[in-house]
């Protein structure tokens, strides 16, 4: 080993932006902040639930009531679906591969499945919400 | 970590991941009715809070939420490494003291439901 090794220098804050896959796992990674904010936001409306209270649950809706949460709202349902939902369809078939005897079930199967089964789960909750 | 430790923890994470992707999606689109005015009949207090007041409802809320706490402060422990926070410990002990107490919270909540 020489003396003096090189040591490539690199930003600790913003290594990523240098290669667009790195770019791309970032903007998957920031998900988990979505993930945080609504799961905090069931955990108030579970707040605002157990008070025993009709008017307080209206008031929990009533504030959540704006066109700019709705924006922000349709936003985040269109970056969770890019970067969480689909990604996770989508290595699906490598983080669990089916085997049936020798053969392996080819990933579009598993892929597959999973938009299905997503379907229905939305569907079950849209029904479960009264929404359809 | 041992290997027994680290199968407990990457199951709940992976669990979490896949919940979050199935259920997340549909979670935000009613809040997005809610903020738009139009809340959906099944989110009317009535209707809620039988839900929620049932053993199914809570055990599925409890889950739901768990395994989505779980799941989010793993991660943002790791997106804090990335964005150069290098205090791995105290980044660990803050978010999953954060889930732990939002779960907690949970529990009590649904339990109070009645």
């Amino acid at each position: 080993m020489s003396r003096r090794p090189f040591v490539r220098t690199m930003s600790k804050t913003t290594w990523y932006m240098r290669n667009g896959r790195y770019k791309v796992y970032m903007l998957r990674e920031v998900t988990s902040l979505l993930v945080g904010y609504y799961t905090f936001l069931v955990i108030f409306a579970l707040a605002a639930l157990s008070a025993d209270s009709p008017d307080l649950w209206n008031g929990f809706l009533a504030a959540q009531q704006s066109p700019v949460m709705t924006a922000l709202h349709g936003f985040a349902l269109l970056y969770f679906l890019f970067f969480q939902t689909f990604p996770w369809f989508k290595l699906a078939p490598k983080a669990m591969p089916v085997q049936i005897g020798e053969k392996k079930l080819p990933g579009g199967y598993i892929v597959i499945g999973h938009y299905v089964a997503w379907a229905v789960v939305s569907a079950f909750i849209f029904w479960l919400a009264g929404v359809v | 970590m041992t290997i027994a430790k680290k199968a407990v923890v990457w199951i709940l994470f992976a669990a979490g991941g896949t919940l979050t992707a199935f259920v997340y999606p549909a979670l935000i689109v009613l809040f997005l009715l809610v903020a738009s005015g139009n809340v959906p009949e099944g989110l009317r207090y009535e209707q809620i809070h039988t839900f929620a007041a049932s053993w199914p409802g809570k055990a599925t809320l409890f889950v739901v939420v768990f395994l989505s706490l779980w799941h989010a402060a793993h991660r943002l422990r790791v997106v804090a490494h990335d964005f150069g926070i290098r205090k791995d410990k105290l980044v660990a002990n803050a978010v999953y003291l954060v889930a732990a107490t939002g779960t907690v919270l949970t529990a009590i909540y649904l339990l109070l439901i009645s």
